[in-house]
């Protein structure tokens, strides 16, 4: 088997470019895509962790952070939405005042 | 070389390949699209890693309902091209340094061998299926699933009411 230590580096570097992606894109909802792609190689980890461990909690922690992700789109999306109606523009850089 | 680091290999390249293509890409449909198949590569280390119910579950709900909502409101909003130059462009080179730096330092922990990990087992029959994910989740795990649905409807009712627009005020009496 391919040691868990690889796994453990892959996960790494798609964590680093999701934290790339939210430092250096102006686009909200690239912004929230690299946020996706973070929690995914979490659960990469989890699940690569469960399996060395044979625990299989870290599978079902998987399944939540799922649907904890689906909750999180589905707000950020309409948020989103919402901004783009009162500003007519996502782009993080003009979005920076608090009034509506 | 043993065929299961070939597999590793293949895939880990196309996986971070797609989201290298997901942060570089100019329009976000295209983003949207390697996010798609990066997901796809991740549940395919799903099943390698004897987890096929995630692995089906991260194709159906990531890679088909979240996705699709994100191409909705893409196309919704006619966001595709969106990258006008503003006054922070200072900031995107400090940003890729600090992300070298946060890689670097993950490196040098694994290297340096300070967490040293077992090897990963090989599990008996049945891991990781279905049913052994339904008992676990339905016995031991039975709150925070039931939390999980209110979590949902909280959601649900949270977004229509963001994006609903302001009814037609009625006469007053």
């Amino acid at each position: 088997m391919v040691p868990v230590e690889y796994y453990v580096g892959l996960s790494a570097i798609l964590f680093t470019i999701g934290t790339l992606g939210v430092l250096t894109r102006r686009n909200a909802i690239i912004i929230f895509m690299s946020i996706e792609l973070m929690l995914n190689s979490a659960n990469l980890l989890f699940v690569a962790f469960a399996r060395t461990f044979e625990a299989l909690s870290g599978q079902i922690f998987v399944f939540f952070v799922m649907t904890v992700a689906a909750a999180e789109v589905a707000v950020g999306l309409a948020l989103i939405v919402a901004v783009f109606r009162t500003k007519d523009t996502i782009n993080i850089d003009e979005v920076s005042s608090l009034r509506g | 070389m043993a065929p299961e680091l070939i597999v590793f290999l293949v895939l880990g390249a196309v996986a971070v390949g797609s989201a290298l293509g997901m942060l570089m890409s100019r329009n976000a449909v295209y983003s949207a699209m390697f996010l798609i198949m990066n997901f796809a590569t991740v549940a395919v280390f799903y099943l390698v890693l004897g987890a096929p119910f995630i692995a089906m579950v991260q194709v159906t709900v990531y890679a088909g309902a979240i996705m699709v909502l994100f191409l909705f409101v893409i196309m919704l909003l006619g966001a595709e091209h969106l990258e006008r130059r503003t006054g922070l462009d200072w900031q995107k080179p400090i940003a890729v340094v600090l992300g070298l730096v946060l890689l670097v330092e993950a490196g040098y922990v694994l290297a340096s061998g300070q967490a040293s990990l077992p090897a990963i087992a090989i599990p008996e029959a049945g891991y990781g299926a279905p049913a052994q994910i339904g008992e676990l989740l339905f016995s031991q795990y039975l709150l925070p699933f039931e939390v999980t649905s209110v979590l949902l409807l909280a959601a649900m009712i949270g977004a229509i009411v963001i994006t609903r627009r302001d009814a037609p005020k009625r006469k007053k009496n």
